[in-house]
């Protein structure tokens, strides 16, 4: 065991996979000499040479296109596309192309690689360094959506997501990458190192796709989040003083509804938090399965506390996605209906 | 076709570029072929782009060693001892305003901030050959246009500072100014996307049978996306008027430029299959800038289509002040780059003139330095990041649509607005 940033986390998981498999070569911009602009690929060019680890030109949709072909012929590629922002460019190569490729071939052509993506705000990027684009990616079949919490599950999860023999998009909240946040950000960051969930394990193991935890044992309510938000979660539980149930789902397709009908089913309540914007977001979908299979146990409707309709406010980020007072103040509105 | 013979074709392997040298490296820039300053001849606008292809291989330069504007570009430039005192003071504006910000960010005052050092002759000459009405769809690396174009200062920095009085109200990231007034359209974060739309802003005032021109402006690591390809086919099919400029400052964050140019020659030979007339200009060379910019814009005014012009220039600073350029490039190599420095060249061409000398340079430096801290002072007094007034939270609400629709309102009461 060694205490870890989730960048070095993400790191362990990168060279574990590149020395047991050399079929494992990973891209993307700035990501071979250098390392990436959040570090998480450095050393590896130089450990395993510069057709392993490479930089490549400034297109996504190239870097993702090219990573399909080179899956095609055989490799595992894990690209980098640098903010999530900045899957767009590439979400035609994404959503029409290795989505699709098992499927419109009838199994003869698949596409095991592993896109991974910094996503989330809460480090002043403003409009184009801070979205949150799962929707638009679980929206889409074929694909696999996983967002790590902590730098043990993402070690784990990172490396499950490479012996997948699907195309999985690997989230990446930046906010979390070098210490757990509770949506305070007056406060000091504490490193991940001081925290349990920094402790990784060495060398090879996974946290199975599809797998979700429950944070925090509860019974008054069950919260369902992901990310970045599974530790506002937490301090807004203390904060409200509502005994509930904290559930990381850390993969998002496939989703572990077994883990949060039986929370619900317990609790009778629930709240889905995300700090993407509301309106479509994946919180319709966790609020409208929760519905469909907790129904005769729920005793308030579902709640939804998320990112404001808008795009992302530089200034205002602190205002815009939601902090431990707002989840707070709806954790304890939910469980007042009677 | 039978399988290829393995001993005459042995295996394959991949091969991907690399700079010349490394941090603990010799920078060496002799492989730079610099033709001497007035030696690159000037064609007619509305010359041929086939006759003229040599041009996107060159370096049109106009100031040479002892500060002389030479050749066929300075004879075209037909310009007074006014206009190159301004053209100095905006760089030594922009300079020392980037060097405030700059300071500013390290001390927590603005979360993020961009130099242009050495890059300063780009954006300022290129302003001075518009006229109002034109639009550039800029990047962030382009505030000389605004500084250029007499957009105040402390608007700039209300923005950088996310004030109260900061025009975008705190939504953009700084250094995304937009003034539609001074025809600088808002910068988006994500690269390459406004090459296209400055194209199709050119053939809207086609269309409409107006006279205005846009330029579009680039990086050498974006001429990689697939929107720059997007726009050279559509400036090329609609000869539409405009200006397509990349700004080769040879290197895209940690990546050299080789990466984004590839096999092809230089990024100006990017137009050539398109029958785009494409020049390549010294970047540190504020006469050659001018130069070029007028002779492109002056085409696109005359309806003979778009120029691209590649600036061959030194990102001397890092790319951002996230960034630590030592870890990718040697220290020296910014002082090696063989085309000097825009300012200094200008300077000394002004007193070789004899309108200008370094008693005046110096007290012009302290004037502006004066007016820039004085704007500063100002600025603050309103707010930084962290201190002061800010925009109401309440306004990230606005101008996400033209009215705000119910669910909008909603969320706006429920965050207590
Ligand atoms: C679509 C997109 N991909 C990636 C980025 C991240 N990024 C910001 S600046 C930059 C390098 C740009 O280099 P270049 O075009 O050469 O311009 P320079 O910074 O050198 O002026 C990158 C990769 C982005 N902003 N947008």
């Amino acid at each position: 065991m060694a205490r870890m940033t989730m960048i070095e986390a993400i790191r362990d998981a990168l060279d574990v996979a590149m020395g047991a498999d050399p079929s494992v070569v990973v891209f993307g911009e700035d990501v071979g000499y250098f390392g990436g602009v959040f570090r998480c690929t450095a050393g590896l060019q130089a450990k395993y040479g510069k057709t392993r680890c490479f930089d490549t030109p400034i297109n996504e949709s190239g870097i993702v296109g090219a990573g399909i072909g080179m899956a095609a012929y055989g490799l595992k590629p894990v690209v980098e596309i640098q903010f999530a922002d900045y899957m767009y460019p590439a979400y035609d190569q994404i959503v029409s192309e290795a989505a699709r490729l098992r499927y419109r071939s009838a199994g003869q052509f698949t596409c095991p690689m592993v896109i991974r993506m910094p996503t989330g705000g809460g480090i002043f990027g403003g409009q184009t360094h801070s979205q949150s684009p799962e929707a638009l990616l679980t929206h889409v079949t074929g694909l696999k959506t996983v967002v790590p919490s902590n730098p043990r599950d993402a070690k784990g999860l990172l490396l499950a997501a490479i012996e997948d023999p699907d195309p999985v998009i690997f989230m990446e909240p930046k906010r979390l990458y070098n210490g757990p946040f509770d949506g305070h950000h007056d406060r000091p960051v504490t490193a991940w190192k001081s925290h349990e969930l920094g402790e990784v394990p060495e060398g090879h193991y996974t946290v199975p796709l599809g797998k979700a935890v429950v944070r925090r044992q509860g019974r008054a309510a069950t919260v369902l989040s992901y990310g970045t938000m599974v530790h506002v979660a937490l301090a807004a539980v203390e904060e409200s003083g509502v005994d509930a149930e904290v559930i990381d789902l850390r993969t998002l397709l496939p989703l572990d509804m077994e883990t949060i009908a039986a929370s619900v089913n317990k609790t009778g309540r629930c709240l889905v938090l995300h700090e993407a914007t509301l309106t479509s977001g994946y919180g319709a979908e966790l609020a409208a399965l929760v519905q469909a299979e907790c129904f005769w146990q729920l005793e308030a409707p579902v709640r939804r506390v998320a990112g404001w309709d808008t795009p992302y406010p530089h200034t205002h980020e602190w205002s815009y996605f939601p902090g431990p007072a707002r989840v707070a103040e709806a954790l304890r509105q939910l469980v007042e209906v009677a | 076709m039978q399988r290829p013979d393995p001993d005459e074709y042995p295996p394959l392997s991949l091969v991907v570029p690399e700079p010349e040298v490394r941090p603990g490296g010799q920078p060496d820039f002799s492989h730079v072929a610099i033709p001497r300053a007035g030696t690159v001849r000037r064609p007619d606008v509305d010359a041929d782009p086939e006759g003229i292809r040599d041009l996107a291989f060159t370096i049109i330069r106009v100031l040479n060693r002892e500060g002389q504007a030479v050749g066929p570009w300075a004879e075209g430039l037909d310009i007074t001892p006014e206009e190159l005192l301004a053209g100095l003071r905006h760089m030594m504006t922009l300079r020392i305003y980037d060097a405030r910000m700059l300071n500013a960010q390290r001390q927590q005052k603005t979360s993020f901030y961009m130099q242009h050092l050495g890059e300063e002759a780009i954006s300022c000459a290129f302003q001075r050959a518009l006229a109002p009405g034109d639009m550039n769809f800029p990047t962030y690396r382009q505030a000389g246009l605004l500084i250029a174009a007499g957009y105040p200062l402390s608007s700039m920095m209300n923005q950088i500072f996310s004030n109260a009085e900061d025009p975008m109200l705190g939504r953009q990231l700084p250094v995304c100014y937009s003034s539609r007034e001074h025809g600088f359209f808002s910068i988006s974060g994500n690269l390459a996307t406004q090459f296209i739309q400055a194209v199709g802003w050119a053939m809207a005032s086609a269309i409409s049978g107006d006279c205005k021109i846009s330029a579009a402006w680039i990086g050498d690591g974006s001429t990689a996306e697939s929107d720059f390809h997007a726009a050279l086919v559509f400036a090329s099919t609609y000869k539409a008027p405009v200006v397509l400029n990349i700004v080769n400052n040879q290197w895209a964050i940690s990546t050299f430029q080789g990466i984004a140019r590839g096999g092809a020659g230089t990024f100006a030979a990017r137009g050539l299959g398109f029958g785009i007339p494409s020049l390549r200009v010294d970047g540190n060379d504020y006469l050659a800038v001018l130069a070029v910019a007028k002779w492109a814009a002056e085409r696109a005014r005359r309806n003979l289509g778009p120029t691209l012009v590649e600036y061959v220039t030194y990102r001397a600073g890092g790319h951002s002040t996230s960034d630590d350029p030592s870890a990718y490039r040697p220290a020296e190599e910014s002082t090696a780059w063989p085309l000097g420095d825009p300012i200094l060249r200008l300077k000394n061409h002004l007193i070789a003139l004899g309108i200008w000398s370094d008693e005046r340079h110096q007290q012009a430096e302290a004037e502006i330095l004066a007016e820039i801290t004085e704007a500063q002072k100002r600025a603050e007094a309103i707010g930084t990041l962290h201190h002061g007034q800010h925009p109401s939270p309440a306004g990230m609400f606005e101008d996400v649509y033209a009215e705000m629709p119910p669910h909008l309102l909603k969320q706006r009461h429920e965050a207590g607005f």
